[in-house]
């Protein structure tokens, strides 16, 4: 029984790191139809970003996180108004080609200023280790990235269902054309809520590095589980982020848990049949 | 895409834009250059048609039939290790056999694909590619015992071809026989493009509602031509085995299913010449980049590809076909 | 076989101009790695061990200038690793191919440095049988059983009687799988559970908890280098499994100085087996470790280091002895039983198999004044790869 709620628990924090670091591509995708690939760059800026924030300027871990974030959210304003901006007509095989060429330039960037060596982070000792809850060891870590997840997606959700421009960004999700019928900015809206969604991806580099480390390979490693939540969730739906991810992260590691021959398969084995099953994804509505 | 115009005479029009043009001709003796001017770069000539070849299928379902794959290396990869295991478990080394063969259980496997592959779109039907590529990796990585795993298939060894033509360093014949068999792969692409079948593949591409409103089977189509795009995929990859001798899990990676896409649309799509300019282009550019830079070359390829999009929106044989003021 | 003579005769003939056409005075080197991709940091190192090998002898060597032509795998890609070495040859016209961090690598040229006949050196790539593919090459890094069977010998001497294996699913890892258990049961010893992690897995908590569900008393663990170590490392301690309750054996990438820095204390105790130890207190070794971190931004060497390192001196070494002659045939012959001391320690190339004999040292985790350290506890002298004639 216990051994069943560490696997749970494990795979849910898991599951909610591939949540922060997807949820906004989801949106941005489901608004604009805007493939783009290199969401995983920003995750990885927000990881180097973290690691220069603590080891240049000595500055605590909590401090790190909402670095990260803002410096992946600027960036993101910066190239969608130079670069992306072009490029929302231009089909989605050149928005393929011109971020897969982000991808490729990231890579090469991190490479050169900080070499392709694994980039540890020290962690500050009150989240290091476990604690005991009714006898099981939890990961501190992990509870931490739980209850980062949890707050994000409250917020998330009160913002969309509650403010004004949560509801512009639901209108323009919905039907991007009406919306700018209505005398919605849509591209204004759109470069705000990328900038949101990149400056999470940005987090969520950070938040990673402590689980599955930090080098240039990074952007293109996690594109693919990035790719694989949204698609399983659905566009546009921060639900569908979360419970794609959730589904994900506990498929993974109750499934490398109870039959680990095939640990390796199952997420592809989740992915392939939910879209199959429904195309859309489980909350997508287009 | 600029919308085909009506034409009164649908087989005339097919006719015409099956004829030969100037162009061709001089395309395909530039592609005997090698053999003169790059003597020792036979070896990557060899390669590029190989991957001219996989490009040339993609193209015939991304191109023509509008459906986006990141997982064909699923197919390449068959065809490398149907020929590799030939070779290393059953001792029979026979080429021209043995391409046929990498085909047909590339082709097969595509077709029983082709089901689920029909009844997805958009998103899905990118991820679901993606996913059956992925699994066909871990399953191959699984089967160590038959594939080799990571550290590839050992004992993989061609027979002359034809009894004549031994596979030698300077890839005089690897060149010549990838060569012929990407011109006997282009040929049947170029024969099917032009064909009505072709033409009701653009129709599905264009409008897929429209296509059983004027009694067209789309999805029977569309499974169609994912059996042979799949097949064509398998004998690039059974000819990759033929002229390196060696497989390893990296013919099934999602890389290769990334680069084949990526060289395509650099090329530019639905153009069939497209691809095999995509992949000259892609892999010279590479070979030179980190000839000079081992370290940083893909820094410059990113940059390539972010020109090409920004200022060649239609590949680059879009842009020189607008350039010389040709239609599609 | 007479079509190759045949052959062989043809390409000496069509080189002898590309030899020409270089200055007579160079011996080039053609250095085949995965420069780019996910394995870009072995390169990285391997290549600086090369480089540094190059700046402190000199790049004269018995007359001839050395040259070196790096060639990108981008990753473990044997029908590229063929290509780059053919291009090598009949363009390039090196000399001698070298480098191979990854198997695939080295498996895919094999067959070139035989056709060419020229010498190949495999400064890593780390299967048994990779010598085994062409009577041109010879090994200068490690090989998996080499490190990894005394290692269960010790282990079981050292008195654990039960071990759970946990190694990454691919050619590496099952060797070392296969390896340990060999030793370790051959002295007695039982395997209570194996598993395998995928090699790209970026989350360890499922497989750490079987092990702790079968409560062994000691788990052995090989991983690639990189982010996984430290992943792996850290899951270990979330679940409480760590030394003195639970002995931890792994292959020396577990605990390489990245991984040490973000595991913390939770690293002490592990036990680890390894060719070449960064600490080790010996002038040769320390002037090598000064010098590389001085040339690398403070980076420490690693094992992709020493064997580019240890590559070079041997092609150096066999160059001197040949006075120049770059023959694969004379290059080998030299290189069979050459002995040196090298930063790791004494080693030697076996004239048998032309793979490398050395000395491996098990190594436990300590603090050091407030370092923490992989502290020899125990040397195991001149050990040969165990594989070698039995398969």
């Amino acid at each position: 029984m216990s051994n069943l709620v560490i696997v749970l628990f494990d795979g849910f924090a898991f599951g909610m790191l591939l949540f922060v670091l997807s949820v906004g591509l989801s949106v941005t995708l489901g608004m604009m139809n805007f493939i783009n690939l290199a969401h995983g760059a920003f995750g990885m800026l927000g990881g180097y970003v973290t690691v220069l924030v603590m080891r240049q300027l000595g500055l605590p871990f909590i401090v790190a996180l909402p670095a990260a974030f803002l410096a992946a959210a600027a960036l993101s304003i910066v190239i969608e108004r130079t670069l992306f901006r072009r490029l929302y007509r231009a089909g989605e095989l050149n928005q393929v080609l011109f971020t897969i060429g982000i991808v490729f330039v990231a890579t090469a960037v991190a490479t050169y200023f900080f070499g392709t060596v694994q980039q540890p982070i020290r962690l500050p000792a009150w989240l290091r280790g476990t604690v005991e809850i009714g006898g099981i060891r939890f990961g501190t870590y992990r509870l931490f990235l739980i209850a980062i997840a949890l707050a994000i997606t409250a917020l998330l959700v009160f913002g969309i269902e509650r403010t004004r421009l949560g509801a512009q960004i639901r209108a323009a999700v919905d039907n991007q054309r009406v919306a700018q019928g209505l005398g919605l900015n849509v591209e204004q809206i759109f470069g705000i809520t990328f900038a949101l969604g990149s400056g999470l991806a940005g987090l969520g580099g950070a938040l990673a590095i402590e689980i599955v480390g930090l080098d240039p390979s990074f952007a293109f490693h996690y594109l693919v589980y990035v790719l694989i939540v949204v698609s399983v969730g659905g566009l546009g739906s921060i639900t569908g982020s979360f419970v794609g991810a959730a589904l994900l992260g506990i498929g993974d590691v109750a499934g490398k848990y109870f039959v680990p021959e095939i640990g390796s398969f199952l997420i592809y084995l989740i992915l392939v049949a939910v879209l199959l099953w429904r195309p859309l994804g489980l909350f997508g509505r287009r | 895409m600029t919308p085909l115009a009506p034409t009164a005479a649908p087989h005339a029009w097919l006719a015409r834009q099956s004829r030969w043009s100037w162009f061709e001709v001089v395309f395909w003796l530039a592609t005997l250059l090698p053999f003169f001017l790059f003597p020792t770069y036979l070896t990557l000539a060899s390669q590029v048609a190989i991957a001219a070849l996989f490009a040339i299928s993609v193209d015939l379902i991304l191109g023509y039939a509008g459906i986006v794959t990141l997982g064909h290396a699923l197919f390449f990869g068959l065809g490398a290790y149907t020929v590799g295991l030939l070779s290393a478990r059953l001792g029979w080394g026979e080429p021209i056999s043995g391409l046929l063969l990498a085909g047909a259980v590339a082709g097969l496997v595509g077709f029983v694909a082709s089901y689920l592959i029909v009844r997805v779109q958009h998103l899905a039907l990118i991820m679901v590619t993606l996913g059956l590529g992925f699994l066909a990796y871990e399953l191959a990585n699984a089967m160590t015992w038959l594939t080799g795993g990571t550290d590839g298939l050992r004992g993989v060894s061609m027979w002359q071809i034809v009894g004549t033509f031994r596979f030698d360093l300077w890839g005089y014949t690897a060149y010549t026989y990838s060569l012929i068999v990407l011109f006997l792969g282009f040929l049947v692409s170029r024969t099917i493009v032009n064909s009505s079948f072709g033409l009701a593949l653009r129709g599905i591409r264009e409008n897929v509602t429209r296509m059983p409103a004027i009694g067209s089977d789309h999805s029977w189509h569309l499974r169609k031509i994912y059996t042979i795009s799949a097949a064509l995929a398998g004998v690039a990859g059974g000819l990759l085995t033929q002229t390196t001798n060696t497989v390893g899990l990296d013919v099934l990676s999602f890389q290769r299913s990334a680069d084949v896409v990526v060289m395509l649309i650099l090329g530019g799509t639905g153009r069939l010449y497209g691809a095999i300019l995509g992949a000259i282009i892609f892999l010279v550019a590479r070979d030179q980049l980190a000839g000079v830079n081992p370290q940083y070359w893909y820094f410059w390829i990113g940059l390539l590809l972010m020109v090409v999009v920004l200022f060649m929106p239609k590949g680059i044989l879009g842009f020189l076909a607008k350039l010389t003021g040709r239609r599609d | 076989m007479k079509t190759k003579m045949m052959f062989a005769t043809i390409l000496a003939a069509g080189l002898s101009w590309s030899v020409h056409a270089g200055a007579q005075e160079t011996v080039k080197i053609g250095v085949i790695l995965p420069y780019s991709g996910p394995f870009a940091d072995a390169a990285n190192q391997l290549q600086a061990g090369i480089d540094l090998y190059i700046a402190k002898h000199g790049s004269e060597v018995a007359g001839k200038t050395i040259e070196l032509v790096k060639k990108d795998t981008g990753g473990p890609a044997p029908d590229v690793a063929q290509r780059l070495a053919q291009e090598l040859v009949v363009r390039d016209g090196v000399d001698i191919i070298a480098g191979f961090a990854l198997t695939p690598e080295a498996l895919g040229a094999a067959p070139i440095a035989t056709e060419a006949q020229k010498l190949m050196v495999v400064m890593n790539a780390a299967t048994s049988i990779v010598v085994e593919q062409s009577d041109y090459i010879v090994r200068t890094g490690v090989t998996i059983p080499q490190l990894n069977t005394a290692f269960g010998q010790w282990a079981f001497e050292s008195g654990v009687k039960e071990a759970y294996t946990l190694v990454a699913d691919y050619g590496p890892g099952h060797d070392a799988e296969k390896a340990f258990a060999a030793g370790f049961t051959e002295a007695g010893g039982t395997i209570v559970g194996a598993d395998r992690t995928p090699v790209a897995n970026p989350d360890f908590s499922a497989f750490v908890q079987r092990v702790r569900d079968a409560n062994p008393e000691a788990v052995y663990i090989f991983v690639p280098g990189g982010a996984q170590p430290a992943a792996i490392g850290k899951a270990l301690s979330d679940r409480g499994l760590a030394p003195p309750d639970t002995k931890i054996f792994a292959q020396g990438e577990l605990t390489h100085p990245e991984a040490l820095e973000s595991m913390g204390d939770t690293a002490k105790g592990i036990i680890t087996t390894y060719h070449y130890s960064l600490e080790r207190d010996d002038p040769l070794n320390n002037e090598f470790r000064e010098a590389y971190r001085e040339a690398n931004g403070g980076r420490s060497p690693d094992l992709f280091s020493i064997g580019g390192y240890d590559g070079m001196h041997l092609i150096y070494e066999a160059l001197k002895k040949t006075e120049g002659d770059t023959s694969g045939d004379a290059l080998i012959e030299a290189a069979k039983g050459m002995a040196w001391d090298s930063p790791r320690g004494p080693m030697s190339i076996d004239p048998e198999t032309r793979d490398v004999v050395q000395t491996v040292y098990i190594r436990e985790v300590q603090e050091v004044d407030g370092e923490l350290q992989n502290v020899i506890i125990h040397e195991i002298p001149d050990v040969k790869d165990p594989l070698h004639g039995t398969q």
